[in-house]
């Protein structure tokens, strides 16, 4: 009769934050897994362009490295934003429209676990494309990299990744659940070529490579062509500055974004 | 002295608690306390508030104006969310995932969650653990939602219109876990718009209607108040008298014919038949929950108490 009653009691054993963090990082990477949507684009597309641009096809690249070693540092970008613009966009703004996010919002879940969760496994998506590219690279067109090499380009892409996991944090609870795969589609094409993922910025006429300069996936991709050799066509602290301008901004969206979600649903 | 209060103390408070949005009133500032091991229902037709009140004391939405509290909590915080299991309108939940791997999730946020075994007991989801989601039947989904919200060993369970859209079959396995749950000592606040469902549940009814209660018993005194009848013929009687017979609430000419809206159909039909034998083309039908809430809300008496 008195067990039930006594509401202030503090719980003896609250659940640890870092099991469910771990349980909820390993739901999201089943859960992803198992859709071909999302794993079929972000894990083929960004190697079948590179099996095309770096390894076939292959140009001089009027520097000292190929083709094949420059590219994988831009299709490395390319990899990591879409990954994160995807996974995080498209999946929380899907799962908004569910009403998944306000019934997870019912339970006693540790707020922003399911985020970091997301991230987490986004970034470990756009690590997976990352080594796709050294393996193709390395086994079919003559990439020759030192393990630091490898080592420091590896950490700069997967660090790079984050702005646009603030970024896809800020479209998926932005956009409506039907239009988030449009708008993420509207965003990562254009942005990646105009920032010079796909092919070297310099084949472009000049005013298009100073839209560049204003653009984070270029900046990235200096910072990543600076790994293998490439001179940045700006000063990295510059491109450093821009990354993490960009990724403080879009977290800050996200949290008015979340905010203003509050309770708010569709279907 | 102390373990008394506690005893009584509610799980579940609204005070005043008002929702408006920029153009609508979705609930109009009621009162409303859940007690310890009660099963409420709160019926009302849809638009009435009801999915309103469940989201204020899950602290989904914030009042306007009162104020709302689970275990004399804010309903946000996390230690009134542990004890606290819901199973809300949502469209879909993740398809690629399977039923046990849902559970395990959602359970690993609550101190002491039930087995797995025994929550796919409750739910009535044996031998589905191991099924995606997206391949679950419609009756197969709802329990999966029935069985995230149970799977914390809650100690009140909201369930927002728990049964709708479910066929006869589904909607009786709903009925009989959800009364597995209150005889296992579950505080169970449900809403609803079938009044049979509240009947079948609920220890206590609360009738909720635009946004403000219009009645609230056990679920025999609410049966009476809405469970009104409708007697439709076509007869001679002048609708005027008819108006004055006791029982009746309201009578309306439809095509030609008189609707009466009665307490007791038996009644009224025998005084009909008696003041005009040559009635014909005779219905009865239980008044829909809007008509009744009509009535309800129309009533005098009503209003002058309120």
């Amino acid at each position: 009769m008195s067990a039930t009653t006594t509401w202030g009691e503090l719980d003896p054993t609250p659940p640890s934050f870092w099991r469910i963090l771990r349980l909820e990082t390993w739901t999201e990477l089943v859960k992803l897994w198992r859709l071909p949507m999302y794993t079929l684009p972000t894990l083929t597309f960004p190697l079948m362009f590179y099996i095309i641009f770096g390894v076939v096809i292959s140009p001089p690249t009027g520097g000292s490295v190929t083709m094949a070693t420059y590219l994988i540092a831009t299709y490395g970008v390319f990899g990591v934003m879409g990954a994160s613009l995807f996974g995080l966009g498209v999946g929380l703004a899907t799962e908004r429209g569910q009403g998944w996010m306000v019934f997870k919002r019912a339970t006693p879940m540790p707020p922003m676990v399911h985020i970091l969760a997301r991230s987490l496994v986004a970034m470990l998506f756009g690590a997976i494309v990352v080594a796709e590219l050294f393996i193709v690279g390395m086994l079919f067109g003559g990439v020759e990299m030192s393990a630091a090499t490898i080592v420091s380009l590896s950490a700069i892409l997967i660090v790079s990744s984050l702005p646009f996991t603030a970024i896809g944090l800020a479209l998926g609870y932005l956009c409506k659940p039907n239009s988030a795969p449009a708008v993420i589609n509207m965003l990562y094409l254009p942005l990646s070529v105009a920032s010079g993922l796909w092919i070297p910025i310099q084949v472009f006429p000049e005013w298009l490579q100073s839209v560049a300069t204003f653009l984070p996936p270029f900046h990235a991709a200096q910072l990543a062509l600076d790994r293998v050799g490439v001179e940045p066509l700006v000063d990295p602290l510059v491109s450093v500055a821009v990354l993490v301008v960009t990724t403080v901004a879009f977290v800050g969206i996200t949290i008015v974004a979340y905010r203003r979600d509050d309770g708010a649903t569709w279907g | 002295m102390n373990d008394t209060l506690r005893a009584t103390a509610p799980v579940a408070v609204l005070h005043g608690a008002e929702k408006r949005y920029s153009d609508v009133t979705a609930l109009a500032g009621i009162d409303l306390a859940v007690r310890p091991g009660e099963v409420v229902a709160l019926l009302g037709p849809n638009g009435a508030g009801k999915t309103t009140a469940v989201s204020l004391l899950l602290g989904l939405l914030r009042p306007s104006a009162g104020r709302a509290e689970l275990f004399g909590r804010d309903p946000q915080s996390r230690l009134a969310r542990q004890r606290t299991g819901a199973m809300l309108q949502i469209a879909s939940v993740p398809e690629t995932l399977t039923v046990r791997e849902h559970l395990t999730l959602i359970s690993s946020y609550y101190p002491r969650p039930r087995p797995i075994a025994e929550t796919l007991e409750l739910a009535g989801l044996n031998g589905l653990e191991k099924r995606l989601y997206g391949k679950l039947s419609g009756g197969q989904k709802r329990r999966l939602l029935f069985a995230l919200a149970i799977c914390g060993r809650p100690e009140v369970l909201f369930l927002d219109e728990p049964s709708v859209g479910l066929d006869v079959e589904a909607r009786r396995k709903m009925w009989a876990s959800v009364e597995a749950m209150a005889d296992d000592g579950c505080t169970v606040f449900l809403t609803t718009h079938h009044l049979e469902e509240a009947d079948v549940l609920a220890s206590r009814v609360v009738v909720l209607h635009r946004g403000h209660i219009v009645a609230e018993g056990s679920s025999d005194e609410v049966k009476s108040l809405v469970g009104s009848k409708r007697v439709r013929c076509l007869t001679r009687c002048e609708p005027a008298d008819v108006r004055t017979w006791p029982g009746v609430v309201d009578v309306v000419v439809d095509a030609g014919h008189l609707v009466i809206t009665c307490e007791s159909s038996e009644d009224v039909t025998r005084r009909l038949l008696a003041a005009d034998p040559g009635l014909s083309g005779l219905e009865v039908s239980a008044a829909g929950l809007e008509e009744a809430m009509l009535q309800l809300t129309n009533d005098d008496n009503l209003e002058e108490a309120a």
